[in-house]
């Protein structure tokens, strides 16, 4: 077997989330029968792994709505897979996600970009208190 | 050397099928991408501690075990407790020194710094028969692929560090 290409494109959990769920349905090109035993394990634990990640509440449409909002920021490929799949929350996973943020982007920048996060990501936190404030407002 | 393999993307390319002589089965050639799992340097991922000892933390992300963050890539100061078996990050503030533990099963941010890939295809047997074949335990434990991480940096570590 010969390697032709060992990076041909970058994918972020979201995506192989869909390949991987898509498989274990049985949906997927290649359905899975008893000889895939290997196949079975990985897909598994892989998928158990990504179900703890921010990538299960994502959706095609608002990750490529996120992208056109990143786009001003002017971010290498490899730091928007980044802020996708790893979503982060504070200003310091920021600094250690894109290289010389301080040159690169003011602070303005920062906590605008990590407002566009909370934006399209929020995470169950946040839900919860959406709900809360919900029904808050119903009782009154 | 390419990394973990998880599953088949597509197929994007089937030659023709050839038969061979002396051998009944048809073989193709055939172009596919596969979906590997394979860190970029510096990338920043997130784990949970394994184990810890004199040589660093081991870290898991679930799907793949083999993560070491060595001695040296710790915050500074570190140090390694015997008594607890646990790496601990002499943080100061002013009123002192705080021992930060580096508990297991802790969730942490590490810098992916370095990937070793190591031939583990088992090689040809040895000149020296005549010895009895014992399956030694510390020959085997190669693994084929191990990521080397770093926490020296501020936002990497146990997340409860940096979570206020």
């Amino acid at each position: 077997m010969e390697v032709v290409n060992e990076n041909s494109a970058m994918l972020s959990n979201f995506e192989v989330y869909g390949l991987l769920t898509d498989i274990q349905a049985g949906r997927g090109q290649n359905k899975p029968n008893k000889h895939q035993q290997q196949l079975a394990t990985i897909t598994y634990e892989t998928i158990k792994y990504l179900e703890t990640k921010p990538c299960k509440h994502q959706s095609e449409e608002s990750i490529t709505e996120f992208m056109k909002e990143l786009q001003s920021f002017n971010l290498t490929k490899a730091e928007k897979v980044q802020i996708l799949n790893l979503c982060p929350t504070t200003a310091v996973e920021i600094q250690l996600i894109i290289e010389e943020s301080e040159e690169r982007l003011t602070e303005e920048q920062i906590y605008k970009l990590l407002d566009i996060i909370v934006k399209y990501n929020p995470t169950e936190a946040d839900q919860e208190e959406d709900n809360l404030a919900e029904m808050d407002s119903s009782n009154d | 050397n390419v990394g973990l393999c998880i599953a088949l993307w597509d197929v994007t390319k089937l030659e023709d099928s050839y038969i061979f002589p002396g051998d009944g089965a048809s073989h193709t050639i055939v172009n596919f991408r596969y979906v590997v799992f394979r860190p970029f340097m510096d990338e920043i991922l997130t784990g949970k501690t394994k184990s810890c000892s004199k040589e660093g933390v081991y870290v898991s992300i679930g799907i793949f075990d083999d993560i070491l963050i060595p001695a040296d890539a710790m915050q500074h100061p570190s140090r390694f407790d015997d008594k607890e078996q646990l790496w601990a990050w002499e943080y100061e503030t002013d009123d002192g020194k705080h021992d930060l533990f580096m508990d297991i099963g802790e969730e942490i941010r590490f810098r992916v710094v370095d990937e070793i890939f190591v031939d583990t295809t088992p090689s040809g047997p040895d000149g020296t028969a005549n010895q009895p074949s014992e399956i030694s335990d510390t020959e085997s434990k190669k693994t084929p692929y191990t990521i080397v991480g770093s926490i020296s940096e501020p936002g990497l570590g146990l997340l409860s560090w940096w979570n206020s």
